[in-house]
């Protein structure tokens, strides 16, 4: 079980008519993983984790996950992940607890499992007394834990984050990343996007994106000692020099 | 059927909990409810006449007070020449100039015909034929009413007179409010459901909730099901409110049964906001959303036949009323309310909305993309 492959990429593509927005990516994820994936923006990173949800058509590559085909089950890749996007899109006119039971909804959990996660939401996040505020008025920062448990509550196979942490204050950050430890210690595998260097320090395995290829795919310290740098920051650095393109 | 539940509850949620959505809904067609009928009025009154009386005798002033106490004319203008009463229209001051001239009464009488001269400001050309028919109307009741006083005096034989009398059926004092409004009503249900869907989508869109839904397992016609029934239900909550309004206010009660119109509502806005979901699965904000729903709905009510005969139309601009699901609402409130039309008498505009519903939620649905190419 320690080995099962649970996202199979090879040669994954996607093309924008001439611009070639993921070129021929290659890597597998191991259940229950920590994988980061790394880039400057415009790298490609939104484009490949798109695809992997089934919201994007890859041009051209072999691609599954959770054990299913990207191109033709789409809709059953989507009943095991969970995913959180860029953008925040919770519901900013629902309340805390319309939100939960929204979404916990249409991944088809029943009444009293409903009831259940919402309780322990909320006891976990600390917004008990926020259960009736609309999301809208919330600070940034619980926004994004409320996302990140949202997207996980029907405890998919994996969980995509798509730079879940842009904007939010360090120490947030840290709280956020305790939680997605306690998401794969309960065998979520988690496929994170950043650009902040310290946080791809806590990720198992990192892989550098770089005009849509990737660059280097590797623990946070082969990396470092592979490129001969003091962090993630001097790999990155050294890597993401060579991009062509400007975003 | 579960899924659909709670997209159900997060969607009426979201409407009950935006208080800009209930104003628009409910306040702002019953306000035009009340002020539009009052205004779409068909015939023409208040028509400004200017009078240049070249005779000023008996029988002259005698017609034009006919004219005046008519009720459609003001006398605006009493000028001395005719050039002074052209300047009158000129200065938008008239709408229609009567020159009678010298000699009138007295070429009446003696060679028993007369001339007198209308011009009209044909730059309102509504105002302008129906006015210039008005007085003519007026002047042949007129001529009628003095020849029969000399043939009373002179005692001749009477000159036998062949007189129209036309039989209004359907809406025996044509009363125009009778079919104006119950139009107007169904014009203000159709921009209120096809906007209002259409924006709604578009919403989630530029939020990025769409995203989240997309990554779901929910079904497309989940999706839309889902989106199509709150506002299938505000909309027949606003034709209610419409229908109660137009009973207490203008005294309308339809002759057939409410029954048969709602049964045509029900499916006439599963249509029109099949359409306005449809427009939603191209428009990426809802400025654009906006705009074509709003080019298209005023298309349709032109073309509905609501303000002028579809029969009158080109046969071109006919054949596009064929593809109008407006107009056939239009003709069935007006065939329900003042004919009293049942079911078997529309059926045939049922099948063809039945038709249109497909058309368009079907349509939307292909449309509709989870995933991007």
């Amino acid at each position: 079980m320690e080995t099962e492959k649970v996202i199979r990429v090879q040669e994954l593509t996607k093309k924008f008519g001439d611009f070639t927005a993921v070129d021929s990516i290659s890597f597998e994820v191991t259940k229950g993983e920590i994988f980061g994936f790394l880039g400057a923006n415009g790298a490609g990173k939104t484009t490949a984790i798109r695809m992997l949800c089934g919201l994007s058509l890859p041009t051209s590559g072999i691609a599954s996950v959770a054990g299913f085909d990207v191109y033709k089950q789409n809709e059953s890749i989507k009943k095991n992940i969970g995913y959180m996007s860029q953008k925040f899109s919770l519901y900013e006119d629902l309340t805390v607890v319309e939100n939960i039971s929204f979404y916990a909804g249409i991944y088809g959990l029943n009444d009293n499992q409903i009831r259940e996660k919402t309780g322990l939401l909320l006891a976990q996040l600390q917004l008990e007394g926020e259960r009736k505020s609309l999301v809208r008025s919330l600070p940034l920062g619980w926004k994004q834990k409320l996302a990140f448990s949202i997207a996980i509550v029907h405890d998919p196979a994996i969980v995509f984050l798509d730079e879940p942490t842009g904007g939010v204050d360090p120490i947030t950050r840290r709280e956020f990343w305790s939680m997605i430890y306690a998401a794969s210690a309960r065998g979520i595998t988690v496929f994170v996007t950043t650009h902040y260097m310290d946080e791809a320090e806590y990720c198992n395995r990192v892989s550098i994106m770089v005009d849509g290829r990737i660059e280097a795919l590797d623990s946070p310290q082969n990396l470092m000692s592979n490129f001969e740098g003091r962090s993630m920051d001097d790999v990155f650095l050294r890597l993401a020099r060579k991009a062509q393109r400007t975003s | 059927m579960r899924t659909l539940k709670f997209l159900l509850r997060k969607e009426l949620l979201q409407i009950f909990r935006d208080p800009a959505i209930f104003k628009i809904l409910f306040i702002m067609p019953m306000v035009q409810l009340l002020i539009l009928p009052l205004a779409a009025d068909y015939e023409v009154k208040n028509i400004n006449l200017g009078v240049v009386d070249h005779d000023r005798s008996a029988y002259s002033r005698k017609m034009v007070d006919k004219i005046i106490s008519s009720g459609y004319f003001r006398l605006r203008d009493y000028s001395s020449t005719y050039a002074q009463g052209l300047k009158a229209i000129e200065q938008d001051k008239t709408d229609l100039l009567l020159e009678i001239p010298t000699q009138f009464e007295r070429r009446l009488i003696k060679e028993n015909e007369s001339e007198i001269l209308i011009s009209v400001n044909a730059i309102n050309g509504v105002k302008a034929g129906l006015g210039a028919a008005y007085i003519q109307g007026i002047l042949q009741d007129y001529n009628m009413e003095i020849r029969m006083q000399w043939i009373q005096d002179l005692r001749f034989n009477r000159i036998p007179v062949i007189q129209v009398v036309p039989a209004n059926w359907y809406n025996p004092n044509m009363n125009y409010r009778m079919f104006m409004v119950p139009g107007i009503l169904v014009m203000l249900v159709t921009m209120i459901g096809s906007s209002f869907a259409s924006n709604n989508i578009v919403r989630e869109k530029e939020m990025g909730t769409i995203e989240q839904i997309n990554v779901s397992p929910i079904k497309k016609a989940q999706f839309i099901v889902g989106k199509l029934v709150p506002f299938w239900i505000l909309a027949i909550t606003v034709l209610t409110m419409g229908l109660i309004l137009a009973r207490l206010v203008y005294g309308i009660i339809p002759l057939g049964h409410y029954v048969t119109i709602y049964i045509f509502a029900t499916v006439y806005l599963v249509a029109i906001l099949g359409l306005g979901l449809l427009l939603s699965t191209y428009a990426q904000t809802q400025q654009q959303s906006m705009l074509v729903s709003f080019f298209i709905t005023m298309i349709f009510n032109l073309l509905s036949g609501l303000y002028t005969p579809i029969e009158s139309m080109p046969a071109w601009a006919q054949m596009i009323t064929w593809f109008n699901p407006v107009s056939y609402f239009i003709e069935v409130m007006r065939m329900v309310m003042l004919k009293g039309s049942g079911l078997a008498d529309i059926r045939y505009h049922i099948f063809a909305m039945i038709g249109f519903a497909l058309f368009f939620n079907g349509w939307a649905i292909l449309n509709y993309r989870k995933r991007s190419g």
